[in-house]
């Protein structure tokens, strides 16, 4: 096995040009797990981690560039308030030796559809940074799940950053586990309030093949909030939110929950997270 | 706004803590592999600088037992979920068996065999010992390190806190209580 070791971004396009089989390695916190089970060697290593401007990130205008090397840690730590829908995710990664190492173009890269990244970026309307010797390319975060652990990258391309719009609402991210730490979905929900738009974005990780949005649920619930004058949640409105999240679902039955289980969970999830959204909404009042 | 201001301020944080009494190795330079498929690596270990050539698959965890006789950090599971292989790289707490070696270059690494002074113990290895935090000890040193980690980090304030923080850590006796009880003396 070749390891090859970048000192800047161009070597890295310049690597992966001329051995598009070779596996890119930031946190390692997914490729380690297969290199050590012996799940299929790696015929090369790309090592990103000396490349220190993915390390970097930067609020653009309303939009903040999260390089691909910036850390879980320092996702929550540095970015609570711009981005709290995906630092809320960040936090529940793992453990924090997982969160030291792990990053979201590493979830991006591993395309897990119980990746905990997906539906905040989602619910917020990311745009992923591709870019290979060929040049550069801006893919919609719907556009970049293609299928289980598949995504929308060339051989070719590596991931330099994500584009995460900047809160200009409530998020929230729930998840569902077997206990308070180092789970792995069963399944998960964000939501996120954008008020300026009157819009609302949702995510659903781990019941479909790809994370994926709930677009029915949130065109309906776009309608119906009293986005003027912050009156309360309609609980009729709320539960109907659910049902058409859970609709929106295509879960298996499988090791971590059964198809039902996660159905009706979402429906409880996507219930909640609004609510908490809204009273958030309705507490700040008028602008 | 950039997250320049604020790893600026770690990297001199951190500089001020590797210039007390440790030597930093040269790293070796990087670029494509040598012939025979081995890489070079440099790194402090507790200190000590060192140099290797290894295997591009080898993991941290693996060089620290079988190459550098540092057998205090323990291979539990070997992906990522025990926390037994924990060690600290430029003073972050990190899985040594979800690291590879070949990644280490010029990096300063602490291992459980690199927290006493001589026979003085740290302050968290006695307190493991005073609060009786644990059994089998095969956990312990993966324990001590993100324990150490922890405080440093400043997310011991609590019990909730204490046990959310050390969560990457798991402790097949169960002695979580006792463990929880040591961090938080060794806070005080
Ligand atoms: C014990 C344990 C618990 C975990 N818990 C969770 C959890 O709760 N939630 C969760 O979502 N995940 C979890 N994971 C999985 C993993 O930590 C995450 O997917 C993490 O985000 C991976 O990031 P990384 O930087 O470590 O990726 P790496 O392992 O370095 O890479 C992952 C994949 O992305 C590719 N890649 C990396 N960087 C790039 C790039 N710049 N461009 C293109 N491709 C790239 C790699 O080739 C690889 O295919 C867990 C893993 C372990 C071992």
């Amino acid at each position: 096995m070749d390891f090859l070791r970048p000192l800047t971004w161009d070597e890295a396009l310049a690597y992966k040009a001329g051995r598009p089989e070779a596996t890119p390695i930031q946190g390692g916190t997914d490729v380690m797990v297969e290199i050590n089970l012996d799940k299929g060697r790696p015929a090369a290593l790309l090592d990103l981690n000396p490349i220190s401007e993915l390390t970097g990130w930067s609020a653009e205008g309303r939009t903040v560039r999260v390089g691909a090397g910036v850390t879980y840690s320092r996702l929550i730590g540095e970015l609570g308030s711009l981005l709290p829908g995906l630092a809320q995710a960040a936090r529940t990664v793992g453990s924090p030796q997982i969160r030291n190492r792990g990053t979201v173009a590493g979830n991006l890269g591993a395309a897990s559809p119980a990746g905990d990244s997906h539906p905040p970026l989602l619910a917020s309307g990311a745009v992923v940074e591709a870019e290979s010797a060929r040049g550069r390319r801006m893919i919609p975060i719907g556009e970049f799940y293609t299928g289980v652990k598949r995504n929308a990258l060339a051989p070719d391309e590596l991931i330099r950053a994500v584009h995460v719009p900047a809160a200009t609402g409530p998020q929230y991210f729930s998840k569902i586990g077997t206990r308070n730490a180092m789970v792995i979905a069963v399944c998960s929900f964000a939501i996120a309030l954008h008020p300026g738009e009157r819009r609302i974005g949702t995510g659903i990780g781990s019941a479909a093949p790809t994370p994926r949005r709930a677009v029915a649920a949130e065109e309906f619930l776009a309608g119906e909030l009293d986005w003027d004058g912050r009156s309360a949640l309609d609980p009729g409105v709320a539960r109907r939110f659910g049902e058409l999240v859970a609709e929106a679902a295509s879960p298996i039955d499988d090791v971590r929950g059964r198809a039902d289980y996660r159905l009706h969970s979402l429906s409880v999830m996507a219930r909640r997270a609004l609510g908490w959204a809204w009273k958030d909404y309705a507490g700040r009042g008028s602008a | 706004m950039t997250s320049g201001d604020l790893s600026r301020r770690r990297f001199f944080a951190q500089a001020a803590v590797a210039s007390v009494g440790m030597t930093v190795p040269m790293s070796v330079e990087p670029g494509a592999p040598e012939a025979d498929g081995l890489v070079e690596v440099a790194f402090t270990v507790n200190g000590k600088g060192e140099r290797l050539r290894v295997d591009p698959r080898i993991t941290l965890l693996d060089a620290l037992r079988e190459r550098l006789e540092l057998t205090g950090t323990k291979k539990g599971c070997d992906r990522g979920q025990c926390g037994a292989c924990t060690v600290h790289v430029d003073g972050r707490r990190v899985l040594s068996c979800l690291t590879l070696v070949a990644t280490m270059d010029g990096k300063r690494l602490t291992t459980i065999e690199g927290l006493a002074k001589g026979d003085r113990l740290h302050p968290v290895q006695q307190a493991f010992i005073d609060c009786d935090g644990f059994q089998c000890g095969f956990c312990t040193p993966g324990q001590i390190m993100s324990a150490v980690a922890v405080l440093r980090e400043g997310h011991a304030k609590s019990d909730e806190e204490i046990r959310e923080a050390m969560s990457g850590n798991i402790c097949r006796c169960g002695a979580y209580p006792n463990i929880v009880e040591a961090v938080k003396q060794a806070r005080s």
